[in-house]
């Protein structure tokens, strides 16, 4: 019995120190991004995040609230700034319920960089060191520029993340952009595959003049192209999308997909890691913000994007 | 015959004080929380957990889930379920958000009649339950999709919008609001920084500052009412009525228990708990969002479990509760201080949370001889 109790306080010290010489090697960089652990779009984030902290020779983490419950997700910024890192890197998705923690943690000394959501006012305001990402209202507004040259005067958004306002905005800029009032244009799809894509045959069925689609990312574009497919629209109605994925890119080579929305996600969590590093190493800091998008990728030149989507595209 | 042997009732079984103190429901809950505060000192002592912005974090996140499982719990102890508190949470604050920022009501307006609307809700869980003999799982499952489609319906339908901010300027000099967002007790923080056992802000607006400058009232609420819960659960007639009701309805109501109306009014004190929570979340970050407290209600109910109430009623404790969900806020907040992987943070959450409750039910399952 007394051999085993050693035994095990032996090995718990000799973790505890490996866990300690683990952390104190290099700097140590905290992600907290606002997706639920459903939303699959953020692998890439993490794809990111992970070479980056390879390549630089340092820790990186990654957090989320499981539920993307924003609320929750102030409490995790809180807590990484209590367990005092280098920097933190999290998305800026609801100012109201976020700037408070992240002011928080830059007042006590921590670097912050705003990724993804949010706009460069917004990070400026909370005292970060810069902006990586797509404006999301200036992303949709280019697309409904787009579309409305190419004749569209109607559409559906297929909304898949209705709480979060950065998707509204996605929307609202298209419908801004086409010269068009969102009106009931945007459906709420919910997450699950099945019903966004009978939500929108219904809606395609109620209003069979709708010029063109509009999605949100790989989360509803997929299902949405199953619903063309079926309803044999594929490749007749104008179909755009933010975003891309696997399914995505193929529905570009088939002609279903016009457009596809990149805002280059594995950027938003690599770069921050390298400039930050950088920061703290040697004190250089690129003097402005980084527009990871929005880049249109169409038909031509998928060759790269194929091969990378989902996982670095 | 003596005086001594006549004092003794032989209805009356005797029982040892060592007994006694190892039959309550709450002893696997104590045991798990020194468990698991010893794990986290032994991996995750010098990881800032146990600094003051640490313990302050660990315990807002536990008193969140405190504050909703004791009314879970109280609930539990009466027999049913709540799975609408989680819809619960989100359209409480929404409802406070709508009344005070755009319809421009005074803050303490919005929440008193926020607290009705819950409170009443509540009631009509319990009055359908009660009513119609069907299960509680049900009914609240129901309250749960209503609930949440209200809570995105009517910003939608109002301001185009999913989450309204604004809600912290609107609260500005109002009385009621610092009841539920403001902070405590930060003279003690005051000088605990000057002294130098607390971090000050470096640099910003508020450099110098203690980075901790209060206790939450999130905390005290939490506190209270688990205090209160416990008093009445324990110590008057209404607490013995709510285990009748929720052990053996039948024989409660032959001996005179009002069954009924203490089902509706456990159904009701869990809604306040829920409300208690979103205005304390609304009022701190000043802004109330669709999807809110979602999922919360499997938390509460794991948080009274792992304190030891039977799911099937009429046996628990609201201090264990409280532990539960002490354990569970360490728990989860303190596998990211240990540095554990983010993906496999829920498998460890998992395992420690099945854990536990098989400790519990064993420990109690010798103890009391039940099979």
């Amino acid at each position: 019995m007394k051999t085993i109790l050693k035994t095990m306080a032996a090995t718990a010290v000799a973790a505890a120190t490996l866990a300690g010489a683990a952390q104190a090697d290099g700097e140590r960089y905290v992600l907290v991004s606002h997706a639920p652990d459903s939303d699959s779009w953020w692998n890439t984030i993490k794809n990111g995040l992970a070479l980056a902290g390879e390549q630089m020779g340092v820790t990186v983490e990654y957090r989320n609230p499981p539920t993307g419950d924003l609320a929750d997700m102030a409490r995790i910024i809180e807590q990484a700034a209590a367990s005092g890192p280098d920097g933190i890197i999290t998305t800026l998705a609801d100012p109201n319920v976020l700037s408070g923690p992240i002011r928080a943690a830059v007042d006590s000394g921590i670097d912050v960089i705003i990724i993804n959501s949010g706009t460069p006012e917004q990070a400026r305001e909370v005292g970060a060191l810069m902006y990586v990402g797509q404006p999301e209202y200036d992303a949709g507004y280019a697309a409904g520029l787009r579309a409305a040259g190419d004749g569209v005067g109607s559409f559906l958004c297929v909304n898949h993340y209705i709480s979060s306002p950065s998707s509204t905005e996605r929307c609202q800029g298209f419908a801004d952009g086409l010269g068009v009032d969102l009106g009931n244009q945007m459906i709420d799809s919910g997450q699950d595959p099945a019903e966004i894509q009978n939500r929108v045959m219904a809606y395609l069925n109620a209003n069979p003049d709708t010029d063109a689609v509009l999605t949100l990312g790989p989360t509803s574009a997929d299902p949405t192209i199953l619903a063309l497919e079926q309803m044999g629209l594929a490749g007749d109605i104008y179909f755009g999308t933010f975003d891309l994925g696997e399914n995505i890119v193929q529905g570009l080579r088939d002609g279903v997909i016009q457009w596809g929305i990149d805002q280059q996600p594995y950027l938003q969590a690599y770069l921050p890691v390298i400039v930050m590093t950088n920061y703290h190493r040697f004190g250089v800091l690129p003097g402005n913000n980084i527009n990871s998008g929005p880049g249109f990728v169409t038909a031509d030149g998928l060759e790269m994007v194929e091969q990378f989507a989902g996982e670095y595209r | 015959m003596s005086d001594a042997t006549s004092r003794i009732d032989e209805r009356v079984k005797e029982t040892s004080r060592l007994r006694r103190a190892l039959i309550r429901p709450e002893l696997g809950a104590i045991v798990g929380t020194i468990a698991v505060f010893v794990f986290f000192i032994v991996f995750a002592g010098d990881s800032g957990m146990f600094n003051a912005q640490g313990v302050l974090n660990w315990s807002t996140v536990s008193a969140q889930f405190v504050i909703i499982a004791v009314g879970a719990c109280m609930l539990m102890i009466a027999g049913e379920f709540d799975l609408s508190v989680g819809s619960m949470i989100g359209f409480a604050g929404m409802s406070i958000a709508i009344m005070s920022v755009t319809l421009g009501w005074p803050v303490w307006i919005a929440i008193l009649l926020t607290f009705a609307l819950c409170v009443a809700i509540g009631a009509v869980n319990g009055w359908i339950v009660v009513r119609t003999g069907l299960p509680s799982f049900i009914v609240t499952l129901a309250f749960l999709f209503i609930l949440r489609g209200f809570t995105i319906f009517f910003p939608q339908l109002i301001e185009r919008q999913t989450i309204i901010g604004g809600i912290d300027r609107a609260a500005e000099g109002d009385w009621l609001a610092p009841i539920f967002g403001g902070k405590v007790f930060g003279f003690v923080f005051d000088w605990l920084a000057s002294v130098g056992a607390i971090d000050v802000f470096e640099r910003g607006t508020r450099a110098g500052e203690p980075i901790v400058d209060g206790i939450p009232m999130l905390i005290i609420w939490a506190l209270a009412l688990v205090a209160v819960a416990h008093v009445i659960l324990t110590r008057t007639q209404f607490g013995n009525w709510v285990f009748a009701a929720g052990g053996d309805a039948q024989a409660a109501r032959y001996v005179g228990v009002p069954v009924n109306r203490v089902k509706i009014l456990m159904f009701m004190f869990t809604a306040f708990c829920a409300c208690v929570f979103a205005t304390c979340q609304v009022m701190e970050f000043g802004s109330a969002g669709a999807d809110r407290g979602l999922l919360k209600e499997f938390e509460a109910i794991i948080a009274v479990v792992i304190g030891g109430a039977l799911l099937t009623g009429g046996y628990g404790s609201v201090i264990g509760a409280a532990l539960g969900a002490l354990i569970f806020g360490v728990v989860q907040q303190g596998l990211f201080f240990a540095g554990v992987e983010s993906s496999l943070f829920r498998v460890f959450l998992g395992v420690i949370l099945l854990f536990a409750v098989i400790l519990n039910t064993y420990i109690r399952r010798i103890i009391t001889g039940e099979r």
